[in-house]
């Protein structure tokens, strides 16, 4: 599905990425974790080509991504903070997105999942953050992607619609996709990932399942195996 | 590209600057013929408007659109779209609401006033002509120093900076050299740094064209033979073509290579 060899980033003397090997085979929920700027949101921006790697190889379904943009057509992506163009209407931004991807789509059943049929004739600039995140999301979810990628979608989120997100992950999961999300609430990630990539400083410190993390920590605790993971390195 | 073209066009033309920058040159149009009665002096003051405004508003909107529509763009890299297409997109969106602000604004009040039975049909046409290639030069220059910049401020420094030189201190440094260098012969280099001038090298085209060279003495009548042939025509439309070609296909070839 994804496989990435030899990923070096660097942002002017930053040094975000380096030496980072990763291989994806398909199918489950996959979160990536890690401290603040550890280079995860680099990592998703380098697989979705908006983010330009100094050194290394991505494939994407067995296709290189370099100079290649078709390929976006199979990945459905959630951006970490939801910026629209603020003078456009969520139906117009909905239409629009369509459009563009010229797939079929399921948004009218998301929009009455997330109760956004009143909004739909409002300017996105006027919406509030959890409201922008529930368009977000079924800007997202509307197409029928193979590989979906989340960056921290549950901020903004009430309750109900924390809920019914989960829902809608868990189904897209049964159809065999391969979803990626980053997020720093570990009890989501706990309820729902499958495997952990744990980032830091830049490469992948651990992968693997919740139980191996746990076995390797020795804690019994999730929360407070990802912090000891943390802790060792800095000791070490 | 068609497709955010058409997206970035529909934004800008409901966007109210669009509608402030039409009615300001319809407003233009309509009293300068008002208060000059006659359709070719019009043109005449309406060329040393253009010349200046054209690149400066140009300028600042490319620079704000560019940096203004920043989520628009992110939102667009993720989608399977072509990076040179989306930028490209944006900037001939840009470009062609502003010069068909320009063009309807300007062109109404005069096609009222009756230019079609005129004689001024032609300078005119060539004012709307030149006055599109500031246009899409400008924005083009604009739009290169926002990809470049992430900074706003320093985008908008330096656009502006742009073109204060290109619009006044250009002419400046021309004309001092000429003075330092009087006792040579200059036909050719005042020539040659006309054309290296978008905006310089428009209003040369135009005044020619208007047959006022008279008024520019000797260095008219050089210029005259110059600009004023066929073959000179060609090579300063080519030079405004070339100044619009060269930054369009660095901002394409930027856009290729910038982090997001």
């Amino acid at each position: 599905m994804i496989r990435i060899e030899n990923l070096h980033k660097k942002f002017g003397k930053n040094q975000v990425l380096s030496n980072l090997d990763l291989d994806i085979k398909g199918g489950g929920i996959f979160a990536v974790l890690g401290p603040n700027g550890s280079g995860k949101t680099t990592l998703i921006k380098s697989i979705l080509g908006m983010v330009i790697p100094s050194k290394g190889s991505i494939s994407v379904l067995d296709k290189s991504i370099k100079k290649n943009w078709k390929y976006r057509q199979e990945i459905d992506y959630l951006p970490q903070i939801a910026n629209f163009p603020g003078n456009l209407k969520v139906k117009e931004l909905i239409r629009m997105i369509k459009d563009l991807r010229q797939k079929e789509s399921k948004e009218d059943e998301l929009i009455k999942t997330f109760g956004l049929e009143t909004f739909l004739d409002k300017k996105l600039g006027t919406l509030s953050g959890g409201t922008k995140q529930k368009v977000n999301i079924v800007l997202t979810f509307m197409f029928d992607s193979p590989l979906i990628i989340l960056d921290e979608p549950t901020t903004g989120l009430d309750p109900a619609s924390l809920i019914k997100l989960k829902e809608l992950i868990l189904q897209e999961k049964g159809k065999g996709k391969t979803i990626l999300i980053t997020t720093h609430i570990m009890q989501f990630v706990e309820e729902m990932a499958d495997e952990i990539i744990y980032l830091l400083e830049g490469d992948i410190y651990f992968k693997g399942s919740i139980q191996q993390l746990m076995a390797k920590t020795q804690q019994t605790d999730f929360e407070h195996a990802i912090a000891a993971i943390s802790i060792q390195t800095t000791d070490a | 590209m068609l497709k955010i073209l058409k997206y970035s066009f529909y934004d800008l033309m409901r966007s109210r600057w669009s509608y402030v920058y039409f009615l300001f040159y319809l407003a233009l149009g309509f009293v300068l013929l008002f208060l000059n009665n006659d359709l070719s002096k019009a043109v005449i003051t309406l060329m040393n408007v253009i010349i200046v405004l054209v690149p400066l508003i140009s300028t600042i909107f490319g620079v704000m659109y560019f940096y203004n529509s920043k989520e628009f763009t992110e939102l667009l890299l993720a989608q399977p779209l072509k990076r040179t297409s989306i930028f490209l997109g944006q900037y001939f969106g840009v470009a062609g609401s502003l010069t068909m602000s320009l063009v309807l604004g300007l062109g109404l009040p005069f096609v009222l006033y009756g230019l079609f039975k005129s004689d001024a049909i032609w300078d005119f046409s060539l004012l709307l002509i030149t006055g599109a290639f500031l246009t899409l030069i400008f924005t083009a220059l604009a739009f290169n120093i926002a990809i470049s910049n992430e900074n706003k401020i320093k985008g908008f420094g330096y656009a502006v900076l742009l073109w204060l030189f290109l619009a006044v201190i250009y002419d400046g440094l021309f004309l001092l050299s000429l003075i330092l260098l009087e006792e040579y012969p200059l036909d050719s280099f005042s020539l040659v740094a006309t054309m290296l001038n978008p905006i310089d090298l428009s209003r040369t085209l135009i005044l020619l064209k208007l047959d006022i060279s008279a008024l520019l003495g000797y260095t008219g009548a050089v210029f005259k033979s110059f600009f004023g042939t066929n073959l000179g025509l060609m090579i300063s439309i080519s030079m405004l073509l070339l100044w619009t070609i060269l930054p369009i296909w660095r901002l394409a070839y930027k856009s290729k290579r910038k982090d997001f």
